[in-house]
């Protein structure tokens, strides 16, 4: 494997990871204020396809984006209602939510433009652009440098670029605002909280909108930044991986961008050789390394690499009591 | 669970409203695309039960549904949610095509409990790894058997184009069973009493085999030793252990019983109706079993009622996109979602209305 090589992974590493960081975030923020959501796959889907439907209506990725967002927020609110207000199942209801949004999706497609569940494709103003850095068709020539610099860091669209400092926003937001605190006191011991004076219901509100507006901008990256348009069921399980990489991660926001990267690197690895030569150890097949991620997460799960403790109040309704 | 609401609300009204509302919500959907909804209803109601062929197909789709309506159900009874059906089934589809491929069978009678058997026990081993993980290592079981799901696709998958391709034959399926290893459909089943059924609709003898496996499930849980502790389990885990319940013991057995169930389906999409290992022959049944149980309040009638009732809106739904294009067939997916939805997660909105309701009934009486 040459440099050039290495580079084009860790270059496709980068754009296979975004919607997984943004995912991941989400799910990070609705988790540690202590609602469960397996919805991220859904809320991603209703985003990408809301993106590009109006981005092809209006010819504009910004007006895209809006509804995208809006339709994740939209489907976070319920999610909200069923786990919040309503105290019911928060993973049935995630579970709803995912079925409704790939089948209102395609639904919606078909109808609206007859393509099968297509969006048209995009282009011009109605996607993201690559954002070429400064001299950086200059500088391609120098050895090791040039490439690091071309490649694997300009050329990317605006989304990827967002998604880094969202990680470290989300850190500084979770571990060093008040807010944060708050909101992390919410999934461990909501009575507290209340005890304090604080309403569990407004933060954990505030949390699940947090969550649809984060799986959103994962969303639209989907169709709009990474492809030039919305295809069928196109989240294919990324919702479920940012969440195997949320608790690989354990919870904590920079391990989670690691973890992202890791399972971005894993994929970009999987597209870029189909089968592996090892050595001695003979083929690694291509579906092993698509099992990767899942195998990983369970093996973190069973707790025999340190143990994976999700926030306490987690998936419990909270009962006010009279 | 709660003493406000007589027993018939709780069984059969709230359930009923909740569908109502799902229903309700789907006929709007079905108005905002520019369809008349009950146009779609009287489409959908005879597409699936208006012939007997219809009928053939309806059944067909009940029978997948009855088993990991089941799986799930049998779960839910020991508090676990099992949302690995679709993997559970996937490997049980692998169990039943060995079996299938095994021999060259003479008789489909000698192969029905080897097919059966084979499903059912690659189903229960696929669901072994999360439950074990949840009783002894505390590993949360709807992540591990969603992790479960995807690794079981890429298993099968790998399985399908590296090692069990039939020879010369370029889609990623096995050769076709054995004619001995064919069974008996319910247009040959009929003919035996000299009935006539259309030749076509895929309904085979598993769907006995479903009716049976609801009267195991009802005997299970509330006729047996073991079906005592699976409910003690599930209603409380402390009042359960004082009593001398295992719950590694409980998690283990329900959960093995309920990835048997759901890899029982396999013998009739794989051994009754493909007669070959094919990709994808689950179809996101694994996942209907959850609104299933759920619209079934997990017993094995309401499981029933209920899979015949998405067996109605599959069979339907498929004839709903040949009259009305504009509705295509993922109308489905999201009633199905909405049915999860609001008998799930959102049962509450009407439970509570309906109970002081009762309440003020009560007062209001002398």
């Amino acid at each position: 494997m040459d440099f050039a090589t290495v580079i084009q992974i860790l270059d496709s590493m980068m754009r296979l990871s975004t919607p997984l960081i943004f995912a991941c975030l989400a799910g990070l923020f609705s988790e540690r204020a202590g609602i469960f959501d397996i919805g991220l796959e859904g809320k991603m889907l209703a985003s990408a396809f809301f993106s590009a439907a109006v981005a092809a209506f209006t010819g504009s990725v910004l007006l895209g984006m809006m509804a995208g967002l809006t339709a994740s927020m939209l489907l976070a609110l319920v999610h909200g209602m069923a786990s919040i207000t309503f105290r019911g199942n928060q993973l049935i209801s995630g579970v709803a939510i995912n079925f409704f949004a790939s089948g209102m999706t395609a639904l919606i497609g078909q109808n609206w433009f007859k393509l099968g569940g297509r969006t048209p494709s995009l282009s011009g103003d109605g996607r993201f652009l690559p954002i070429e850095f400064p001299f950086a068709v200059n500088i391609e020539s120098v050895p090791i440098l040039g490439p690091i610099y071309s490649e694997l860091f300009s050329g990317h669209t605006f989304l990827v670029y967002l998604s880094i400092p969202t990680v470290f926003l989300a850190w500084w937001i979770l571990f060093r605002t008040r807010f944060g605190l708050r909101l992390r006191a919410v999934g461990e011991n909501p009575e507290a909280v209340d005890t304090g004076g604080l309403s569990v219901t407004g933060l954990r509100y505030q949390a699940t909108l947090i969550c649809g507006l984060l799986c959103g901008l994962g969303g639209a990256y989907l169709s709009t930044g990474m492809a030039a348009g919305f295809i069928r069921d196109m989240t294919a399980g990324k919702g479920f991986i940012a969440l195997a990489a949320l608790i690989f991660a354990k919870w904590r926001p920079v391990y989670a961008l690691l973890a992202c990267l890791l399972f971005g690197l894993l994929e970009a690895i999987a597209i870029r050789f189909q089968n592996i030569e090892i050595t001695g150890l003979g083929t690694v097949p291509l579906q092993l390394m698509q099992a990767l991620p899942y195998i990983l997460t369970v093996v973190i799960l069973a707790g025999f690499v340190g143990k994976a403790i999700p926030p306490r109040a987690g998936g419990e309704p909270y009962v006010k009591e009279r | 669970m709660n003493s406000q609401m007589p027993k018939w609300a709780d069984v059969a009204l709230i359930p009923l409203l909740n569908l109502l509302l799902a229903f309700l919500v789907s006929g709007l959907v079905v108005l905002w695309i520019g369809e008349n909804p009950l146009h779609a209803l009287v489409i959908i109601i005879k597409g699936s039960i208006g012939s007997a062929y219809s009928w053939g197909y309806t059944l067909y789709y009940t029978t997948n549904f009855v088993f990991t309506g089941l799986a799930v159900a049998v779960a839910f009874h020991a508090k676990m949610f099992n949302i690995g059906g679709e993997g559970q089934a996937t490997l049980g589809g692998l169990g039943a095509a060995l079996a299938c491929l095994s021999i060259d069978w003479p008789h489909w009678l000698l192969a029905f409990p080897v097919i059966v058997a084979g499903a059912a026990l690659f189903g229960a081993a696929w669901a072994a790894v999360p439950a074990y993980l949840q009783a002894r290592r505390g590993s949360h079981i709807v992540i591990t058997t969603i992790m479960f799901n995807f690794i079981a696709f890429a298993l099968l998958v790998y399985l399908l184009v590296h090692v069990m391709k039939a020879p010369g034959s370029m889609a990623p399926e096995t050769k076709t069973f054995p004619p001995g290893a064919h069974l008996p459909t319910a247009h040959e089943m009929l003919a035996w009493f000299g009935i006539g059924f259309p030749k076509s609709p895929p309904l085979n003898v598993s769907f006995l085999l479903a009716l049976a496996a609801c009267v195991f499930v009802w005997a299970l849980i509330w006729r047996t030793r073991l079906g005592y502790a699976i409910r003690a389990f599930g209603f409380s885990e402390p009042a359960a252990v004082y009593a001398g319940i295992s719950p590694f013991r409980v998690i283990m057995i329900s959960m093995l019983i309920s990835g048997g169930l759901a890899g029982m389906m396999a013998v009739n999409t794989v051994a009754g109706e493909a007669e070959r290992l094919l990709i994808d022959s689950v179809q996101g049944a694994g996942f209907v079993g959850i609104a299933v149980a759920l619209m079934g309040r997990s017993h094995p009638v309401g499981v029933l009622l209920a899979a015949i009732l998405f067996g109605i809106l599959y069979q339907g739904g498929a004839e709903l996109e040949f009259e009305l294009p504009a509705v295509s067939r993922e109308m489905i997916v999201v009633i199905q979602a909405l049915v999860i939805l609001f008998t799930g997660a959102l049962d509450n909105m009407v439970r509570m209305p309906v109970e002081k309701l009762f309440i003020r009934m009560r007062r209001g009486a002398p």
